[in-house]
């Protein structure tokens, strides 16, 4: 997640306090106007982290300290790292690991998840209604315009029938809290969402440094991920075939994800296959195995629309199948996610996820977007203009931080270069209000502080939608750091949803 | 049930690490042997090294050891066979075990860090710390990988491998015969020739300390038991082969099968002294291109087999 948002400076606010610790540990533990999750008032624990923070006050630093060295070396010995880019050396990093979990009660999940289905099921409606008849576009709901104009729209995927319908069925949505505690969804990831190994290693790590924890809570489990996704690939299978071959698609490797992709298909007890170990005859897609061809149903595939098939799309890719795109039409395989699902998690088209909700559904949605202010309207466009200095600017079809205009940190030239960009091709831009991310405490070597976080739940589409009670809280390590990427120092830690 | 990709990699590892292991073993003999040797018999000693591992005679031992070792543009050298073997694994990670994949890339660290600091001059070292490393992963594949499919591809690829580098390396002992003949070498050559195979102690046991060249190469080539003989490759090669004939349900008498059958056989009953009286060379030759056309009856049956022959009717 790479939204900046602005950092809220603690210790100028009027509001700062330090929480009175019931321990040392707590010293330095600042609160302000941004939600904590973990105290409601100084030295007042919300009720449902009471039995953390007591647990706490009977730990010693040095033995934090060795907790944590305990749980880093546990990453590193199962091998749960990702891969640097560049570095031929095989130099293999872990993503750092917080040793607090964050916790979400019963009613805050149940809101979560009803709010996830929701919008899962409405994404799939807006796909398969894009790629056929396109009535949400003919009654003037979404714009045509932009949604033919994105960069992930595929032309291919008009008219061809999608097993089940199911489009996404593999989503992550990144949530944030705001000041008044409740969620709202900052982006969805409906293409290839990675992390989910992370959530899974993360829990195993903390049942290992703080066994005596989950005796005062009743966590929710969540290790039966790898059976979730397995039985939501198999609902997929074409004409439901009964014993389905499936496989996981990895790019291969080199990508960084590629501990991952290994540690799903370990999970489900599925082959986990390159491009190279695929080949399409008459429209039936084989693997190739020393006993022989042998036909595959589904493809869970980790590997981006634009390299799947050289055939359709990008002709120098050696990641794909060629041919996988006409088995795929016909019908004989399921390529999971769908290909062309990137359009719905456009920028713009976010936007509109409320009204396509509403129009779908006919429901009120259960859980808010950030609010986004479209350059293509004239009275949210002259609003942009007007509070340049307030908002952050986002190009539709961009990510990774690239295309933006933070206001709060902007330049008075920047401020006008993205005022003529936006006045130039109003379309192309959105924008938001900067936002105060929730914090979670965490151990950061010296105490407890804390640091701002994010919550990505797996949300599963198959037969239905299930959503494994748990989710990734990634961490801005960095105190003060709103950015909460690998890259930029970031880190995770564990997600209880509890029974109640 | 084995992605082809997978086992083509698992079968590499295995070659290479034993080529790798076989090399360093050999450059370690040959300098040892040589240094309290005559010129002459030193310098035929170390054209006879080049010859069994295939390298152009630049110029004499120092860069022998070099090339054998540590130049990683020459494919057959220990340093870019332990980089292929590393690669192989890199790819098929979570088909091994974590302990086999830590072991092959401390292996691959350690001989980078040699190569780096150029330690031509520890040859002993560095060839301990090769023959150590390829021996310990032997023992932790052994010891923690299920011994299904896929190991079996690894014992393929290792005993092909020494089989073949065994004959290779007997045959340059052999060759001589045509000009100064196997005569013209002495003791300390037979002795280096076992050593390089591990096999001096092997030697004493059935034959006691009287080396001599018919016995050498019996050991080496007809022996059951010695675990560097090519008979006893050969034995492991085809059991390796019938299992995996078995997993993957191919009828048996499998090309594969059949000719390490026939190679295994006819170690079995070879006969050593018709073997020297006849051609040496040639018998030797012959079990060089069994061992490639058991390897091509692999690739044909299991790894690059035609898409047509394999489609379902």
């Amino acid at each position: 997640m790479s939204s900046p948002l602005r950092p809220v400076a603690a210790s100028l606010d009027p509001l700062t306090r330090t929480a009175d610790s019931p321990a040392s540990l707590f010293g330095h533990y600042e609160l302000d106007r941004v939600f904590d999750e973990m105290f409601d008032a100084p030295a007042h624990a919300r009720p449902h982290y009471q039995a953390l923070v007591d647990e706490l006050a009977a730990v010693s630093l040095d033995e934090m300290r060795r907790r944590q060295i305990e749980a880093d070396r546990a990453f590193l010995t199962q091998g749960i790292t990702f891969t640097v880019y560049g570095d031929a050396q095989g130099t293999e990093r872990i993503f750092p690991f917080d040793l607090l979990p964050r916790i979400v009660t019963a009613r805050e999940w149940d809101t979560l998840e009803r709010g996830l289905a929701q919008r899962l099921i409405a994404i799939n409606l807006f796909l398969k209604d894009i790629y056929n008849d396109g009535r949400i576009l003919a009654e003037g709901v979404v714009p045509r315009e932009l949604v033919f104009s994105c960069r992930h729209y595929r032309r291919e995927m008009r008219g061809v029938r999608v097993h089940r319908d199911v489009y996404v069925s593999v989503a992550g949505t990144d949530l944030v809290r705001l000041e008044d505690g409740r969620f709202v969804v900052l982006e969805d990831n409906l293409r290839v969402p990675s992390g989910v190994s992370y959530m899974l290693a993360n829990r195993a790590v903390t049942k290992r440094v703080f066994p005596g924890l989950f005796n005062k809570y009743n966590v929710r489990p969540i290790a039966h991920y790898g059976q979730a996704l397995l039985a939501t690939l198999r609902a997929l299978a074409p004409q439901d075939r009964s014993d389905p071959t499936i496989v996981v698609l990895t790019p291969g490797v080199g990508n960084s994800a590629y501990f991952e992709h290994a540690f799903l298909a370990r999970e489900m007890g599925i082959s986990l296959v390159e491009g190279r170990d695929l080949l399409v005859h008459d429209t039936i897609v084989y693997m190739r195995t020393t006993s022989g061809l042998r036909r595959v149903d589904v493809i869970y595939r980790r590997v981006d629309d634009d390299f799947l098939d050289p055939l359709a799309f990008r002709s120098e890719s050696h990641l794909g199948v060629a041919g996988l795109l006409n088995a795929y039409r016909a019908g004989n395989v399921s390529v999971v996610n769908a290909i062309g699902t990137g359009v719905a998690d456009d920028k713009a088209v976010y936007a509109y996820l409320p009204a396509i909700i509403r129009f779908y559904l006919s429901e009120e949605p259960i859980l808010s977007n950030v609010d986004t202010y479209l350059c293509g309207n004239a009275s949210d466009r002259q609003y942009v203009l007007d509070h340049l200095d307030s908002l952050v600017v986002k190009a539709v079809g961009e990510s990774g931080g690239y295309g933006m205009l933070v206001g709060p940190h902007s330049t008075a030239a920047q401020r006008d270069e993205f005022r003529n960009l936006i006045l130039a091709e109003p379309r192309n831009f959105i924008a938001q209000p900067t936002l105060a991310l929730s914090r979670a405490a965490c151990f950061v070597g010296s105490g407890v502080e804390p640091r701002h976080v994010d919550l990505r739940p797996y949300v599963l589409y198959g037969e239905k939608v299930t959503t494994v009670p748990g989710g990734l809280t990634r961490v801005a390590l960095r105190k003060g750091s709103l950015v909460v990427n690998s890259s930029q120092g970031g880190g995770s830690k564990d997600t209880w949803v509890l029974l109640e | 049930m084995l992605l082809s990709r997978v086992a083509d990699s698992l079968y590499w590892i295995s070659r290479y690490l034993e080529r790798a292991e076989h090399t360093a073993r050999l450059v370690d003999v040959a300098r040892d042997l040589g240094l309290d040797r005559a010129a002459a018999a030193r310098s035929r000693a170390i054209d006879r090294l080049y010859m069994s591992l295939g390298l152009p005679n630049a110029d004499g031992e120092q860069s022998l050891v070099r090339l054998a070792l540590f130049d990683s543009s020459h494919r057959n050298s220990v340093a870019a066979c332990v980089l292929a073997a590393r690669e192989n694994a890199r790819q098929v990670r979570e088909e091994i075990s974590s302990d086999m994949w830590e072991q092959i890339n401390d292996l691959f660290l350690r001989v980078r860090k040699l190569q780096e600091a150029s330690a031509g001059g520890r040859t002993h070292y560095v060839s301990r710390v090769i023959v150590e490393g390829v021996h310990l992963f032997a023992g932790i594949t052994d010891a923690t990988m299920g011994h299904s499919e896929g190991w079996q591809y690894l014992q393929a690829g290792c005993f092909l491998e020494r089989a073949a580098s065994t004959a290779t390396l007997l045959d340059a002992f052999l060759v001589e015969k045509d000009d100064t003949g196997p005569a013209a070498l002495d003791q300390a050559d037979w002795v280096a020739l076992l050593r390089s195979c591990s096999a001096l102690e092997g030697y004493c046991r059935r034959y006691t300390a009287d080396v001599r060249p018919e016995r050498v190469t019996e050991f080496l080539l007809l022996d059951a038991e010695c675990p560097r003989s090519i008979r006893f490759a050969a034995t492991k090669l085809e059991a390796a082969l019938i299992a995996i004939a078995r997993y993957t349900g191919r009828p048996s008498g499998g090309r594969a099968e059949r000719l390490s059958g026939r190679l295994r056989a006819s170690l079995d009953y070879g006969q050593v002294d018709e073997i020297l009286s006849d051609d040496p060379h040639a018998y030797l030759a012959n079990v060089s291109r069994q061992c490639a056309q058991i390897h091509s009856a692999v690739y044909q049956s299991y790894i690059s087999y035609s898409i047509d022959t394999a489609l379902p009717a």
